[in-house]
């Protein structure tokens, strides 16, 4: 019961994280285009607890999750975003640049499918050295979309790198649905298939099953079988860039009623639904969001008191 | 003489593109985001209005391959636009683009025909925008010959260059700052042609030749009304094509003045401020009676902390600390002399 409290905690904490960054988000201090990643935690709090210290993570734009749930500090991620001296990237890189290297996150990018090579070049160099660490990298579904993908895939393959690729398959990028980028809304393993990847598809809002399933993939990468491709399946709530529902906005790519029925599915009630039936009394998990609620808003109103870097430093560490 | 209208930047970009595809059936719109109703910051809008799902359509995220796609389609006939809601993401269609469209006529003596794809790309500025986000490719691209480099600066420039790109042979990359989207100009209706490698001469002066692209421009006119009451007569030349680049303008403008300002939107090392200085000492060398002054991006990648990009962007004070000092005329600071605009991203 230990490890599903610890997933579910580190999962909390990114979702207070995320609702708290969105709400301060809408006062425009922060001055950094945000991919929220509420209503996603449930990939990054899975994945990111069944690795171990020595590996290493990237991610994409989406990033806040997969950098807090390595353990990035919330004052540092509130910084960056703040722009202030004590971010993360020194406030240098915002939203989409993250970076927490005694955390075993490398960085995060915002180019499509940037680091998709990337982890798979951390990964030769594993393998080169005889490191029984794996390279993981978080991405979207249209990052599959890119050649860079398939060109990673097919390395990875090649030398059996020990590479995991996690998908964060949320069926939409930016406003584009999945029938104008893939044929017949098809699954995505097939495509990693094709290339000698083994593959996995999994509800991306059951924490629990995500953990299990890269627990199963770690297992196949770190004794040697090569690249590893999981498909989560999962769904943004909030616009692709900013801190409002679509809806609030009139936009009209996807409906309100989709929103709420994945809300329905909603990865931390998920969570909460399984520890209340595994004998976990609500008061527990109440206090679990307490505690962790107190500890992140404390963060935050610590990082906007933060100081701005000195315009003197500009030139610095090109 | 057609009639003159008042338009956005955006809606100018639409109308040229509306009027360019009523003309040519051949002429198609796609991309990231390419028929979304926001219409790539209303520059599509219309387009979208009259001629999606046929002729404007979204695309997957595939840079590269999608220039591959641009230049087969356009060696049979078609004329694809292609959208990049960012240049940054163009780098990724590069190879394409010069590796094989600008080579294309040249390469196969004329023989194999030509491609003549247009590319757009948006300069992201301000609101931590950031170092991926916010860059000017313009030297990039413009050092290889056999394509069209354009940065539009005004409406109704943004309307003739656009459909002179959906008109010519050669490969065509348009530039666009995204600052610029909602500044208004009186805009010709219907076609209007707008020629290439021709500088457009925003203010005639004596003085001093300050030459621009694109939203350094709109600074550099911020600049000159700051100076109005110094007396300094300043000539203001937005390029607007960078290849092929109206030397002869600029020449002969620095030939009248004898000073020379250049304020591009990238960096000035290996940049286009870089290649304008070059040509103005060899063909007027003489001419000057001081050193000239390059006014570009802080030579770092962009950061997003809003003193450091405050500090990053080299704004309308810079161009008039520039002139004055050319003048020998310091005795004014400038300190704020900027032009002022209410994007508030995200995006
Ligand atoms: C090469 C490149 N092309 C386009 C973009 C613009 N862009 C940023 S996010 C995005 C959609 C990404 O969707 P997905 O990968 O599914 O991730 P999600 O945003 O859904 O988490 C696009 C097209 C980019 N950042 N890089």
């Amino acid at each position: 019961m230990n490890k599903e409290l610890t997933i579910f905690q580190n999962m909390v904490r990114i979702r207070v994280t995320e609702l708290k960054l969105a709400e301060l988000y809408k006062e425009q201090e922060m001055r950094t285009p945000t991919h929220f990643g509420i209503g996603q935690e449930a990939c990054a709090a899975g994945v990111c607890e069944a690795l171990s210290d020595g590996d290493q993570v990237y991610s994409h734009h989406r990033c806040h999750n997969h950098y807090l749930a390595q353990g990035g500090s919330v004052f540092k991620l509130g910084a960056e975003l703040y722009g202030r001296v004590d971010g993360c990237s020194g406030g240098r890189g915002g939203s989409v640049h993250l970076t927490a290297r005694d955390k075993g996150f490398i960085i995060s990018s915002a180019i499509l499918g940037q680091t998709l090579a990337c982890a798979t070049g951390t990964a030769l160099a594993f393998k080169m050295d005889k490191k029984q660490a794996i390279a993981v990298t978080f991405f979207g579904d249209a990052a599959v979309e890119e050649g860079i993908a398939s060109e990673s895939f097919n390395y990875a393959a090649i030398h059996k790198l020990p590479v995991l690729y996690v998908c964060e398959n949320n069926l939409y990028s930016t406003e584009s649905p999945r029938n104008i980028r893939i044929p017949d809304d098809g699954d995505l393993c097939e495509r990693a298939r094709a290339f000698k990847l083994e593959a996995a598809q999994v509800d991306g809002n059951d924490v629990y099953a995500v953990y299990e399933a890269t627990q199963k993939a770690v297992d196949h990468i770190r004794s040697g079988k090569g690249p590893y491709f999981l498909e989560l399946m999962t769904y943004r709530w909030l616009e692709h860039v900013g801190p409002f529902y679509d809806h609030e906005l009139d936009r009209s790519y996807r409906t309100a009623e989709e929103l709420q029925e994945w809300k329905k599915n909603d990865p931390v009630l998920n969570a909460e639904a399984w520890l209340e039936k595994n004998g976990v009394p609500l008061s527990q998990i109440r206090s679990i969001h307490d505690e962790v609620m107190q500890k992140v808003n404390a963060d935050l109103d610590r990082a906007k008191d933060s100081a701005w870097p000195e315009v003197s430093t500009l030139y610095e560490r090109v | 003489m057609s009639e003159m209208r008042v338009r956005n930047y955006a809606s100018a970009i639409s109308e040229a593109l509306c009027e360019a595809m009523d003309r040519d059936k051949d002429i198609f719109v796609t991309g990231i985001a390419a028929d979304y109703k926001s219409g790539l910051f209303g520059s599509t809008t219309e387009v979208i209005e009259r001629f999606a799902p046929d002729r404007i359509f979204d695309a997957p995220s595939m840079e590269n391959a999608m220039a591959g796609i641009a230049i087969g389609a356009a060696a049979v006939g078609k004329r694809p636009v292609i959208l990049h809601p960012r240049a940054d993401f163009m780098f990724l269609a590069l190879d394409q683009m010069i590796n094989l469209a600008s080579k294309w006529r040249y390469m196969y003596d004329g023989n194999a025909g030509s491609v003549p794809v247009v590319m757009r790309g948006v300069i992201g500025r301000g609101w931590g925008q950031g170092a991926t986000h916010s860059q000017s490719i313009q030297s990039v691209v413009a050092h290889f010959p056999g394509i069209n480099v354009i940065m539009p600066t005004f409406a109704d420039d943004a309307k003739g260059l656009m459909m002179t790109a959906l008109k010519v042979d050669t490969p065509t990359i348009i530039l666009e700052h995204r600052l610029l989207f909602n500044i208004e100009a009186e805009v010709p209706e219907g076609e209007y042609y707008v020629p290439f490698g021709k500088a457009r001469i925003v203010t005639e002066g004596t003085d001093v030749t300050v030459v621009t692209s694109s939203f350094m421009t709109i600074e550099a006119q911020v600049a000159i009304e700051a100076l109005k009451e110094s007396g300094v007569s300043v000539e203001l030349i937005d390029i607007r094509s960078i290849r092929p680049l109206d030397t002869k303008t600029i020449i002969e403008s620095v030939k009248k003045t004898g000073r020379l300002v250049v304020a591009d939107t990238s960096w000035a090392f290996c940049g286009v401020s870089a290649e304008i200085l070059a040509v103005v000492s060899e063909s007027a060398f003489s001419a000057l009676k001081a050193p000239p002054i390059r006014i570009g991006l802080a030579d770092v990648p962009a950061p997003v902390s809003k003193p450091l990009e405050d500090a990053f962007y080299p704004k309308a004070s810079d161009i008039a600390r520039a002139i004055s000092t050319l003048m020998n005329a310091k005795d004014k600071d400038f300190e704020g002399v900027e032009f002022v605009h209410d994007f508030k991203g995200p995006y």
